[in-house]
């Protein structure tokens, strides 16, 4: 029993990373319709930003949560900013080609974020100042159960930042002006929404709640390299094909049933196969919901 | 010149149709008989290394056909074809190897007095299939998709197949397999590519090429005048996997070392890269762009001495970030190279029947 709410719990934690990332795509699908390959390394670059501004600021010898929030909104306003440098360079002057150029695109900045992160960060793995918050003391055990810290910390702001998004696109003129656009883009244009900055706008949120995962996962499994990007992006992308692509609360789901799937093949089964379980899940929902678990179907138009 | 032109336009249109096809299948029977032909004289002529980068040639050339056959005519984005090559070239060198000592027919070949390089076109076809197998398997949920998904699963699928070679332990696990025979040679990786391309070919000029293209041009349009879209996915899928699971076969012969991570993304990217190069949907652009991209990558490995990083990845992917920018359509688009040779070039060519 112990064992299996451990499991519940790691789950979760992961499931958090995974839903932050996976916001990202769902939104920027729902705007643009484009897999944005390049968002898993919009994530790994919010973790190095993080890693560097700890560093640059010495916030590391004032441990405590305002330390943490500085690193994180330092992370999130790098990352939108990339964000909003990629819409801008790459995707936006191809919004009347193709959609297979769009993706062809995506994928070499994708790549391109990679290698050129190996050139700049060095291809070593870096470690992530977990030191920013002091929690040593604060591991909770109960029987075998182990709690980190930096785990409940990582799920509770990974929740509010979801619960700020929810509240951004539900609650206020951007978000209207962005649901519009998910909804038809040429009638919003038509109707005087900016097509073209709100896309910007929602590139930015998207990249920023990235960059925030790339943080909290920094402070839960501490090593940080330019390829780490590749794996999480591509596993929430499933997460938020698994929810129904272009739903925010589909997202959410899909990323918490995702990480408990793995946590739970790793847990009982086996661990090596872990990598390739998103895949088949993907493979598997495609074939028998590919609307996703809230996704609703939208017949092809002429 | 006047009077040569006519006769060479009389002379074609006296040409009856099963003149000009027999006339084709010599002329492709005779290039095949060429790459062995030349094979041995070529071994002899040009240092090592340099044949290293022939056969390299030879093998990307018949990835990036293969792969032109999906991503340019039938408009399907897959990047996943890392993966098929993998399933040949691991299905091939258990062929050839005797399943691992299980069984010894691999002597049983010898015994009965054929070379053992007798068990390599088998070893090769059974590859083929076993790649083309895991095509359909993919294929078929998948390409019922759009595009984009099909991006994703085609990645997530070279992924799976790299995760489940890593874990079997019949061959070898993250470490590979070893002792591979060494069978390839300029013969057979080059008639392997006539024959890739003279398929290709005559697959995309035939009933079923126009299919592939209707769908790629549009998919709806097209099942509405009666494509079965899925079904013609399915098969291009297939066809394309064949034939990277061959070159897979011929790439465990050539370096006679098999690990996992030769088939991770990378290699899918620079097949796609190839692709989108030579231009998607021209089948002499991909033989051209994979031959130029393989050089490069030697050339590049100068460079790559003095950082310690895979500077060929940043440009691969900056050649096609800008590629999609400026020239979407690579160095041909859908044109073959017979189409922009000058004029009097082409007639001549069209009078001698290798025109289409």
């Amino acid at each position: 029993m112990d064992q299996f709410l451990q499991h519940i719990i790691n789950a979760l934690s992961l499931g958090s990373i995974y839903a932050l990332i996976a916001l990202g795509y769902t939104m920027v699908f729902g705007v643009l319709q484009l897999i944005n390959f390049a968002h898993g390394e919009i994530y790994m670059l919010g973790a190095f930003a993080g890693m560097y501004t700890i560093r640059w600021l010495r916030l590391e010898q004032h441990p405590g949560i305002g330390s943490l929030l500085i690193a994180l909104f330092a992370a999130m306003a790098a990352s939108a900013l990339a964000g909003f440098i990629i819409e801008r360079l790459a995707y936006r002057p191809l919004r009347k080609s193709p959609r297979i150029n769009l993706l062809i695109t995506a994928v070499g900045v994708s790549l391109f974020l990679q290698y050129t992160g190996q050139l700049v960060f060095g291809s070593d793995p870096q470690f992530f100042p977990v030191g920013i918050l002091e929690l040593d003391g604060y591991t909770w055990t109960y029987g075998e159960l182990v709690i980190e810290p930096m785990q409940i910390v990582a799920l509770v702001l990974s929740i509010i930042l979801m619960l700020v998004l929810q509240y951004i696109i539900f609650k206020t003129r951007l978000g209207r002006a962005m649901r519009a656009v998910s909804f038809n883009h040429d009638l919003a244009s038509l109707m005087g929404i900016p097509t073209n900055r709100i896309i910007s706008a929602t590139f930015m949120l998207g990249s920023a709640l990235a960059g925030a995962a790339g943080v909290l996962v920094g402070l839960i499994y501490p090593k940080i390299e330019p390829l780490m990007g590749t794996m999480p992006g591509l596993k929430a992308f499933v997460a938020a094909v698994l929810g129904g692509v272009g739903n925010v609360t589909g997202a959410v789901l899909g990323a918490f049933t995702l990480g408990l799937a793995e946590e739970f093949l790793v847990g009982y089964w086996v661990s090596t196969y872990r990598d390739a379980l998103a895949f088949a899940i993907l493979i598997l929902i495609l074939l028998f919901k590919p609307s996703g678990l809230l996704g609703v179907h939208r017949a092809e138009k002429v | 010149m006047e009077s040569v032109r006519t006769q060479a336009e009389a002379a074609n249109r006296k040409m009856q149709p099963w003149m000009r096809s027999a006339g084709q299948t010599l002329m492709w029977g005779v290039m095949l008989a060429m790459a062995f032909a030349i094979g041995p004289v070529v071994e002899q002529w040009i240092n090592p290394y340099w044949f290293t980068i022939v056969i390299l040639c030879g093998i990307n050339i018949i990835l990036a056909v293969s792969l032109n056959l999906v991503n340019g005519f039938t408009g399907q984005f897959s990047i996943g074809h890392a993966g098929f090559m993998a399933v040949g070239a691991y299905t091939a060198a258990l062929v050839t190897m005797g399943l691992g000592d299980n069984v010894s027919w691999v002597s049983f070949v010898a015994a009965s007095g054929f070379p053992p390089e007798a068990v390599f076109p088998i070893g090769l076809a059974l590859g083929g299939v076993a790649a083309a197998a895991a095509g359909y398997l993919v294929g078929m949920p998948s390409l019922r998709l759009r595009g984009d998904y099909l991006a994703i699963v085609t990645l997530g699928f070279g992924e799976i197949i790299r995760v489940v070679f890593m874990n079997m332990e019949a061959v070898g696990g993250a470490s590979g397999l070893n002792n591979i025979p060494f069978f390839t040679n300029f013969g057979w990786v080059y008639s392997v590519v006539v024959l890739t391309v003279f398929c290709v070919w005559r697959m995309v000029h035939s009933a079923h090429g126009r299919n592939l293209l209707a769908v790629r041009e549009d998919e709806i349009a097209g099942e509405a005048m009666g494509v079965n879209t899925t079904q013609a996915k399915v098969r291009a899928f297939a066809m394309g996997a064949f034939f990277a699971g061959i070159a897979g076969g011929l790439y465990a012969h050539y370096l006679r070392i098999l690990t996992p991570q030769t088939f991770d993304f990378n290699k899918s990217f620079e097949i796609v890269i190839m692709v989108v190069l030579g231009g998607m949907g021209s089948i002499s652009g991909s033989v051209l762009a994979a031959m130029l991209l393989t050089v490069m990558r030697e050339a590049l490995r100068v460079i790559q001495t003095w950082y310690d990083v895979d500077l060929r990845m940043i440009i691969y992917s900056l050649v096609l970030i800008v590629l999609m920018l400026t020239r979407p359509n690579g160095l041909f688009g859908t044109r073959e190279i017979l189409d922009i040779l000058p004029s009097s070039w082409r007639r001549k060519l069209a009078g001698g029947g290798t025109k289409q």
